[in-house]
């Protein structure tokens, strides 16, 4: 914990909206508050990770990582550990660490609002005898007080009072530059305010109520600044990032503004959930049957120490030889996929047709046909039962062709049947239910609500928290795969003038003439 | 053919002298010209370079006064009886060929062939 100081959060303030975690959440927070909070102001402020963040670097670590090989004779298959990893991964209880630092921005700001207060409310209680009256001037301050402290508290409540949305590894720098311009000042004015007023037992009370007045002043000066470093500047774009997945290829370009790698990251990370197609690790992989032939080519072993130098030569030699000779396997690739396409048409057509016959059995029953037969009685469902009762027919036609899809991982039948439900509560077409199995939606379709959160490793050869710019390559890695994102600036665009008179558009026939002479 | 502006025109030409045949009221010379610099050169199927827009035989009447007298179709007219081509309308073109006062026209014609053909002497 020493030369990589964690800190996190997103936001300003603590997020009061979660009242299901309430309780929890309060009691972790007040004992997490207790032992962290100073602790942690106290080396923000001194630990020179903050100024110079690698300052410090450790030169043992190559000793203490452990590697899982594959080697040994209690190893597990790759299957086993990726679920391993993942139970664990959604068995981490809530850290505390994610709520450290909304927790101190919280205090910090609360103990700014309440300072104006006890600034005017102290002289009032300690020596409010010998305090001279003033009527008017003061009450126009008092007045214009309450108005700003009003406007300070909506306007921190509505930008700064949001749950954190993402854990970054550095400090995030302008936040914690806020953080601590707000206590130096609030510190510097107390300093002030206990040497000249508390300890002279100053009488003026109006010069009293002007320097509480000028604190808040100078803290709405601080939240514009917030505001502009926080929100507004990164929203210019001046940056194309594109982002790669490096399993199957899938990319996209976006636009940001001047974020730091942290911040982009965490930026592209939102985008990646909603805009890119959810990972499958079955549709990776060529099929064996075409792969298969390209490994009886000739293999080299040179187990011999000596003729390192001979034998890249002579594995030149074999390669070539092997490339020279006929390789038809894209030929087969090529068959393979057309085959395969069909496949899945002919899937997709007979899972369209059960559906829409499923779909026709059964009919939205309106109020006033209920009381309306009490000859034919029909059996009156509610949308579970009706879904279970269409799903006979159509499941068969469905799971062949999840399978020839290899979607079949993603969609349970108790999903199936979930979303089945709804689409026949929201009176949805057969068309509309399926949409979700045609085509791969994106990873946020997926996603099962829980509060533990996604591990991404930000993988970057510059420091985290410098700026973006030219040129920078960083990738977010995953356990499975990773994103690989390049940074190039957007254009200058130089944009020139020129002005058509309306009246200058004018046109003429093109002439061939032939004449006889 | 093309030409520079600003620099002389060169090109091999071939002089032809037509007599013009009286048919009733008319005289005729038995082609057709197209071109012209109000006209637009990229319609002419003669030209090598579709901006040249000088006036091109497009038709030539068989038997008549112009096929004896040795006019190819797609040549390139370049002057008649002195008076240029290369830098004229349509019409003027027209009326320098139609004289009512001249029974004989003397043309200036260039074809590719004739350029293909002194290329060719010359080597």
């Amino acid at each position: 914990m020493d030369n990589e100081s964690q800190y996190s959060g997103y936001s300003y303030k603590s997020s009061h909206s979660r009242s299901s975690r309430k309780h929890r959440w309060v009691t972790r927070i007040q004992f997490c508050n207790f032992i962290y909070l100073f602790l942690v102001l106290f080396f923000a402020l001194t630990d020179l990770n903050i100024i110079f963040p690698f300052a410090v670097q450790d030169d043992n670590w190559g000793e203490t990582t452990t590697v899982v090989t594959g080697t040994s004779e209690h190893s597990i298959s790759n299957e086993d550990l990726t679920r391993v990893t993942k139970d664990l991964e959604e068995s981490t209880p809530l850290e505390c660490k994610r709520f450290v630092g909304p927790a101190l921005g919280g205090c910090l700001s609360f103990f700014a609002l309440v300072t104006p207060l006890a600034f005017l409310i102290l002289p009032q209680v300690l020596w409010r005898d010998t305090l001279e009256p003033c009527n008017t001037p003061c009450e126009g301050l008092y007045v214009s007080l309450a108005f700003k402290l009003l406007v300070l508290l909506i306007s921190s409540w509505a930008l700064f009072l949001r749950p954190p949305r993402a854990t970054l590894p550095r400090f995030f720098v302008f936040r914690c530059l806020l953080m601590v311009l707000v206590f130096l000042f609030v510190a510097s004015y107390w300093l002030f305010y206990g040497v000249r007023v508390l300890e002279q037992k100053e009488k003026d009370y109006r010069g009293i109520v002007e320097y509480a007045a000028s604190l808040v002043d100078a803290l709405l000066f601080i939240q514009y600044l917030a505001l502009v470093l926080l929100e507004v500047r990164h929203l210019q774009p001046a940056f194309c990032l594109k982002v790669v997945r490096s399993t199957d290829g899938a990319s996209k370009f976006y636009n940001v503004g001047h974020l730091s790698i942290q911040r982009a990251a965490v930026w592209v990370l939102d985008r990646y959930y909603s805009d890119f197609p959810v990972y499958n690790p079955a549709l990776l992989n060529l099929p064996k049957s075409i792969l298969s032939k390209k490994m009886t080519g000739f293999k080299v072993y040179s187990l011999d120490e000596n003729t390192t130098n001979n034998s890249t030569g002579q594995s030149r030699a074999m390669i070539a030889a092997a490339a020279r000779r006929r390789d038809n396997s894209h030929n087969e690739y090529y068959y393979e996929e057309a085959e395969m396409d069909r496949r899945i048409r002919k899937r997709k057509a007979r899972l369209v047709v059960a559906v829409e016959e499923a779909f026709t059995h059964i009919k939205r029953l309106h109020e006033d046909e209920a009381a309306s037969s009490p000859k034919h009685p029909r059996e009156v469902m509610d949308p579970r039962e009706a879904a279970q009762a269409i799903f006979a027919p159509m499941a068969r036609a469905m799971q062949k062709y999840l399978r020839t899809t290899r979607q079949q991982a993603f969609h349970s039948m108790e999903s199936i049947l979930t979303h089945l439900q709804f689409c026949i509560t929201h009176n949805m077409t057969p068309k509309a239910f399926l949409e979700r199995y045609l085509t791969p939606g994106p990873t946020m379709q997926y996603q099962q609500q829980n509060g533990r959160g996604r591990q991404w490793t930000l993988v970057s050869e510059e420091p985290v928290t410098s700026a973006l710019r030219q040129g920078l390559v960083f990738s977010l890695r995953r356990l499975d795969f990773s994103l690989v994102v390049t940074v190039t600036p957007l254009p200058f665009l130089r944009l020139g003038e020129e002005f058509i008179d309306p009246k200058s558009h004018k046109f003429v026939m093109r002439l061939q003439s032939e004449t006889s002479v | 053919m093309s030409f520079v502006p600003g620099q002389p025109v060169t090109a091999v030409v071939q002089r032809i002298e037509i007599q013009k045949l009286r048919q009733e009221e008319n005289l005729i010379l038995g082609f057709s010209i197209g071109g012209g610099i109000d006209q637009d050169p990229g319609q002419n199927p003669f030209s090598e370079d579709k901006s040249d827009k000088g006036i091109y035989v497009t038709r030539i009447s068989s038997g008549g006064p112009a096929e004896l007298a040795g006019l190819r179709i797609g040549d390139k007219i370049m002057q008649v009886n002195g008076w240029d081509m290369t830098m004229v309308t349509h019409d003027d073109a027209r009326k320098k060929l139609t004289k009512k006062k001249e029974d004989v026209v003397r043309l200036l014609v260039t074809r590719k062939s004739l350029e293909e053909a002194i290329q060719m002497m010359s080597r």
